[in-house]
C-alpha cells in the first residue's frame, strides 16, 4: 500500500514535468523549421508566466482553500521591484543577464515579503471577506505604483509623488515615472528562462503540497477546528502557503517585466481583472489540480490568438464557463446526472454487455 | 466654504454608495452570499435608462424601465446561477458570482460597445446657488440624498411591519427553521434579489447622473466600494449600510480634495482593509461563531 | 497525583451560565464517563478542556501542568487529544494522511527540507508512514489507507478520528459521543476497541456518551452533569443507581 501511494505520486510528478519538458523540446525543434508563426513565438514567454501565475494561485485557492483576488498585485510587486533594480544598476553591473538574475531574486523575495506582511493581518479572515480584502490590497498596490516617482542618485533611492519632488542631483536617474511606469528594461526573458522558472515553480509547489507543511495546509482547508485540535498552527501554515504563492507570483512578474520594454501599472495588467483572469485558469483546470492549472493556462493563452473571430465573445464565454463549471461540480442534481452519464460509465456498460 | 462643498459632494456620493450597499447587505444577510454581480446590475440599469431616454426623451420612462429590467434581471440571475448552489461552499458561490459579473460586463460590451456613453442627467433642475455664489449645490446631489433617505425609511419600515419583511428576517436567522415555519425560502430569497436589483437600477441612474460617463465597467468599482460600505456599517444591517455608505462617501470626497485624487481609490480600499481586519463585524453588525 | 484535575470551572454565554462549577479528578489509566441530559454542558466542558473556549473561572491541570486558558494547539502539545461529536475529518485527504497530520508535531522536518527533498525528508516520511500504518492496523483501517476519508463508512470514520487523535500521542483522550449513530453491533465492537486502546497505549480516556450500555459496560467512574452543574460523581454502578440521576434522566 505504501509503495502504491508513493509510486502513484511519482507517476503524477513524471506526467506533469514530462508535459513541460516534451513541450519545450518539441517547440525548440519546430522553431528552426519555420512552422511556428511569429505570433506563437511571441507568446512563449507569456505562456510561462501565465502558467506560473495559475499554478501559484492554485496553491492559495486549491490547497489553502481561500480565494485571493489580489494575485496580480504580487505579480506587480515582483515586476516593478526587479525592473527598478535592473534599470538602477545598469551602470554598475554590465551584464544584463546577471542583473536579471539578481532582479529575479529581489522581485521574488519582495513579493514573498509582501505576502507575509499582507498575510499576517488578512489571513485571520476567510471566505468572502478574505477575497475582498485581497482584491483591495491588489488595487492599492497597483494604485501606488501609478502615482510613485522613484529615482536613484549617489545618495541612494528617492521616492516622491512628483518627478520634481525627488530632488535628484545631477546625473541622478529617474526610473519609475508615475503612471508612465518604467521604460527601457532589458528584454532578457527568454523562453528557456521561462521554462526553467516553470519547472522550478512546479518543483516547489508539488513538493510543498506533498510534504509535512503541505499536508498541514490541506488539513486547515478541510477542517480548521480539527487541525487545531491535533496541534497544527493554523495561522503559521496559512501565511506560509500564502507567501509562497505570492513569491511565485512575484517571480512571474519578473519574467513579465523583462519581456516588455515599457512597464506600466494598469488595472488590466495587475489589478483584479487580471487576478480574476488567473482565477479562470485555476477554476477551468480544476481547483486543486496543479497540472490542470498549467494546461488551462496554456490553452486559454493560446486560444484567443487563434480564434480571433471570437475575440469579442472570449470573456463572455469564460464567464459562462465559470458559472457552468461551478454548477456542474456543486449542484446535487447536475452532479448525479454527470455521474450517471460520464464517459467512464459508458465504457463500463459496454464491457458489461460483452 | 470649500469644506462644505466637499462635504456635500461626499454626502451625495455616499448616498449612492448607501443605496448600492443596501442591495449587498440584504442579499448577504438573507442568502449569505456576496453578490459580486450587484455592481454590474447598476451598470445595466444605467444603460437601460440611457437607451430609453435617448429613444423617448422622457427620463421617467427611462427610470421605470431600468427598475423593471433590473428587477427581472436580478431574479433571473438568482434563479439561474445562485439557486442551484444553495448547498455549495462559499468559494464556489463566490466564483459563480464573479462569473456572473464578468458575464454582464461583457454582454454590455457586445451590446452597447466599449466607447463611453454621455449620460444626460435625469434631474431637470438648476443647481442651487448659496452665499452669493460661493457655494453651489448640484440639483443631482440634493435629489440623490433625498432618494437615499426615502429608500432607507421605506425599507426599514418594510422590514419591521410587513409579513415579507418578517419572512426575510426569519430566513436570515435560520433557513431550515424558517422553512419549517411554513416560509417559502426560495421565494423570500427571490424577493430579496428583486428589491436589491430594483435599488441597483435607481443607484445606476443616480450614479450616471452624478458622473455622466457610462461604460460596461461603470458599475464594478462603485459596486466593490459599496460592498466595503456595507461591511463598514455591519453586513446584514440596513441602517448600517446607510451609515457605512455615508462615511465611505465622505472619506472618499475628502481624500480626493485634501490628499490626492489619484490616490483616492487606494485610500478608500485602505479603509476597507482596516475595517475588515480590525472589526469585520462592522459598526452595527453582530459577531458570528462556529459551533464546535 | 491525578492526571487531570479540574476545579470550579465556569463559563457563560451572553448571561447564560452553561457550565457552573464543574470539577473532576481523573487518575492515570482510568476510563471515565461524562454523562447527562442533552444541553447539560458536556461538550462545553470538552471545549474548555481543549481550549476552544476559555473558561471564565476555574483551573485545569494536566499532569501537574496548569493549562487553563491555553490555546488549542498548546493544549494538544501538552497532551490532550479529542474527537468531535459531529465527525471532523480532513475529508479531502487520504485516510493515511489524516493520521499523518496527527503525527505532525512528533515527526518533524523543515519546510525547506520538504521542498528540497533532503535526506531527512525521506527518513522522517518513512517513519511517519510506518507509525501511521501501525495505528491504522490497530483500527482495522490499513486496507483503506489510500481512500479519501470522506469515502469511508460512518463507523470507520469514527475510528479514524480516534486514530488521528492517538497519533498525537496524548496523555488524555477525550471522546465526544463515540457511539453516536452506531448500531448495537458496532457499539459493542467500539467498546472492545476503547478497552483495547486503554490497555495497549496505557491511555487515560474521558468520554461523553448517551448509550447507557456503553457507559455501564466500560466506564469505571462517572460524572453526571445537569444544567451545567455536577449532579453526582463516583463509581459507575453507584452513580447509575443514584435516585437524583434517575430523576434527571427520566424527569419527575
Amino acid at each position: 500500500m505504501k509503495k502504491l501511494l508513493s509510486s502513484k505520486l511519482s507517476k503524477n510528478y513524471m506526467i506533469t514535468f514530462g508535459i513541460v519538458i516534451v513541450g519545450f523540446i518539441v517547440i525548440q525543434l519546430l522553431i528552426p523549421t519555420g512552422l511556428l508563426s511569429s505570433t506563437f513565438q511571441g507568446l512563449l514567454v507569456n505562456l510561462c508566466y501565465y502558467v506560473i501565475l495559475a499554478v501559484s494561485l492554485n496553491l492559495t485557492v486549491g490547497i489553502l482553500g481561500e480565494l485571493s483576488l489580489g494575485h496580480a498585485g504580487f505579480m506587480c510587486i515582483g515586476a516593478f521591484t526587479s525592473a527598478f533594480f535592473t534599470n538602477a544598476m545598469a551602470d554598475s553591473i554590465e551584464s544584463d543577464f546577471v542583473r536579471f538574475l539578481i532582479g529575479l531574486v529581489i522581485g521574488t523575495v519582495a513579493a514573498g515579503v509582501f505576502g507575509i506582511l499582507i498575510g499576517i493581518p488578512v489571513l485571520r479572515l476567510s471566505g468572502d471577506y478574505l477575497a475582498i480584502v485581497t482584491l483591495a490590497f491588489g488595487q492599492i498596490i497597483v494604485n501606488i505604483f501609478t502615482v510613485l516617482y522613484v529615482g536613484v542618485d549617489s545618495h541612494g533611492i528617492h521616492i516622491a509623488l512628483t518627478s520634481e519632488g525627488l530632488g535628484l542631483e545631477e546625473g541622478g536617474k529617474l526610473i519609475l515615472k508615475g503612471a508612465q511606469g518604467i521604460t527601457g528594461t532589458p528584454r532578457v526573458a527568454t523562453f528557456v528562462i521561462g521554462i526553467i522558472l516553470v519547472l522550478l515553480t512546479l518543483f516547489i509547489v508539488l513538493n510543498f503540497i506533498n510534504s509535512r507543511a503541505g499536508r498541514a495546509v490541506m488539513a486547515i482547508r478541510d477542517n480548521k477546528i480539527a487541525a487545531e485540535s491535533v496541534g497544527i498552527n493554523v495561522s503559521k501554515y496559512k501565511i506560509l502557503a500564502f507567501s509562497i504563492s505570492a513569491a511565485l507570483a512575484g517571480m512571474a512578474g519578473v519574467l513579465y517585466a523583462h519581456n516588455i520594454s515599457s512597464l506600466t501599472a494598469t488595472t488590466a495588467k495587475f489589478g483584479y481583472t487580471q487576478s480574476i483572469m488567473i482565477l479562470v485558469f485555476v477554476v477551468l483546470g480544476g481547483i486543486g489540480s496543479i497540472r490542470g492549472s498549467m494546461i488551462a493556462a496554456i490553452i486559454l493563452t493560446l486560444l484567443p490568438e487563434y480564434l480571433r473571430f471570437l475575440q469579442d465573445y472570449r470573456m463572455l464565454i469564460y464567464a459562462i464557463v465559470l458559472i457552468v463549471m461551478m454548477i456542474a461540480t456543486w449542484n446535487p442534481t447536475c452532479k448525479a446526472f454527470l455521474a450517471k452519464h460520464s464517459p467512464k460509465n459508458w465504457f463500463k456498460k459496454k464491457k458489461e454487455v460483452k | 466654504m470649500d469644506f462644505i462643498s466637499y462635504l456635500i459632494n461626499g454626502v451625495s456620493l455616499g448616498s449612492i454608495y448607501a443605496i448600492i450597499a443596501l442591495g449587498y447587505t440584504m442579499v448577504y444577510g438573507i442568502a449569505k452570499m456576496l453578490n459580486f454581480a450587484h455592481g454590474d446590475v447598476i451598470m445595466i440599469g444605467g444603460y437601460i435608462c440611457f437607451t430609453a431616454m435617448s429613444a423617448s426623451g422622457n427620463p421617467w420612462l427611462g427610470i421605470i424601465l431600468a427598475v423593471i429590467v433590473c428587477t427581472v434581471l436580478g431574479v433571473a440571475i438568482e434563479k439561474v446561477a445562485y439557486k442551484p448552489l444553495r448547498q455549495a461552499t462559499s468559494l464556489a458561490v463566490l466564483i459563480t458570482a464573479i462569473g456572473m459579473s464578468y458575464f454582464l460586463q461583457n454582454l454590455a460590451l457586445i451590446i452597447f460597445g466599449s466607447s463611453p456613453k454621455a449620460f444626460k442627467s435625469v434631474v431637470p433642475f438648476e443647481p442651487l446657488v448659496l452665499a452669493d455664489g460661493a457655494l453651489t449645490i448640484k440639483a443631482e446631489s440634493i435629489v440623490t440624498v433625498i432618494c437615499c433617505v426615502v429608500i432607507m425609511i421605506v425599507l426599514v419600515n418594510f422590514m419591521k411591519k410587513s409579513k415579507t419583511g418578517a419572512a426575510m428576517l426569519a430566513v436570515s436567522e435560520d433557513k431550515g427553521a424558517a422553512q419549517l415555519m411554513g416560509i417559502n425560502v426560495n421565494r423570500t430569497i427571490a424577493i430579496t434579489f428583486a428589491i436589491g436589483s430594483a435599488l441597483a437600477a435607481i443607484a445606476g441612474v443616480l450614479l450616471c447622473s452624478y458622473s455622466p460617463t457610462l461604460t460596461p465597467y461603470t458599475g464594478s468599482m462603485p459596486g466593490i466600494k459599496a460592498f466595503t460600505a456595507a461591511v463598514f456599517g455591519g453586513i446584514g444591517s440596513i441602517p448600517g449600510a446607510f451609515i457605512g455608505g455615508m462615511l465611505l462617501g465622505i472619506i472618499e470626497g475628502f481624500a480626493k480634495a485634501y490628499i490626492s485624487s489619484e490616490l483616492a481609490d487606494a485610500i478608500v480600499f485602505g479603509v476597507l482593509v482596516i475595517v475588515l481586519i480590525v472589526k469585520p463585524t462592522g459598526i452595527l453588525g453582530r459577531p458570528i461563531h462556529e459551533k464546535v | 497525583m491525578a492526571l487531570l484535575e479540574v476545579t470550579n470551572l465556569k463559563i457563560s454565554f451572553g448571561g447564560l451560565r452553561a457550565v457552573d462549577g464543574f470539577e473532576v479528578k481523573i487518575e492515570k489509566n482510568e476510563l471515565y464517563g461524562l454523562i447527562g441530559p442533552n444541553g447539560a454542558g458536556k461538550t462545553t466542558v470538552f471545549n474548555m478542556l481543549t481550549g476552544v473556549y476559555k473558561p471564565d473561572v476555574g483551573r485545569i491541570c494536566l499532569d501537574g501542568l496548569d493549562i487553563t486558558g491555553k490555546k488549542t494547539i498548546e493544549i494538544n502539545k501538552a497532551g490532550i487529544a479529542r474527537t468531535f461529536q459531529n465527525i471532523r475529518l480532513f475529508s479531502e485527504m487520504s485516510v493515511l494522511d489524516n493520521v499523518k497530520i496527527g503525527l505532525h508535531n512528533k515527526n518533524k522536518y523543515s519546510t525547506f527540507e520538504g521542498i528540497m527533498r533532503l535526506p531527512k525528508f525521506h527518513r522522517v516520511e518513512k517513519e511517519m508512514n510506518e507509525k501511521a500504518m501501525e495505528l491504522l492496523k490497530v483500527f482495522d483501517l490499513d486496507a483503506e489507507a489510500d481512500y479519501l476519508a470522506s469515502n469511508l463508512p460512518y463507523g470507520k470514520q469514527r475510528k479514524l478520528e480516534i486514530a488521528r487523535a492517538l497519533a498525537t500521542s496524548p496523555k488524555l483522550l477525550l471522546l465526544d459521543e463515540p457511539a453516536a449513530g452506531m448500531n448495537p453491533n458496532e457499539t459493542k465492537e467500539l467498546m472492545d476497541t476503547i478497552r483495547f486502546i486503554r490497555d495497549k497505549f496505557d491511555m487515560t480516556i474521558l468520554l461523553i456518551e448517551h448509550d447507557m450500555k456503553l457507559v455501564s459496560g466500560i466506564c469505571e467512574k462517572l460524572t453526571v452533569l445537569n444544567f451545567g452543574r455536577v449532579l453526582c460523581q463516583g463509581g459507575t454502578s453507584e452513580v447509575l443507581n443514584n435516585p437524583e440521576v434517575i430523576k434527571a434522566y427520566l424527569g419527575d
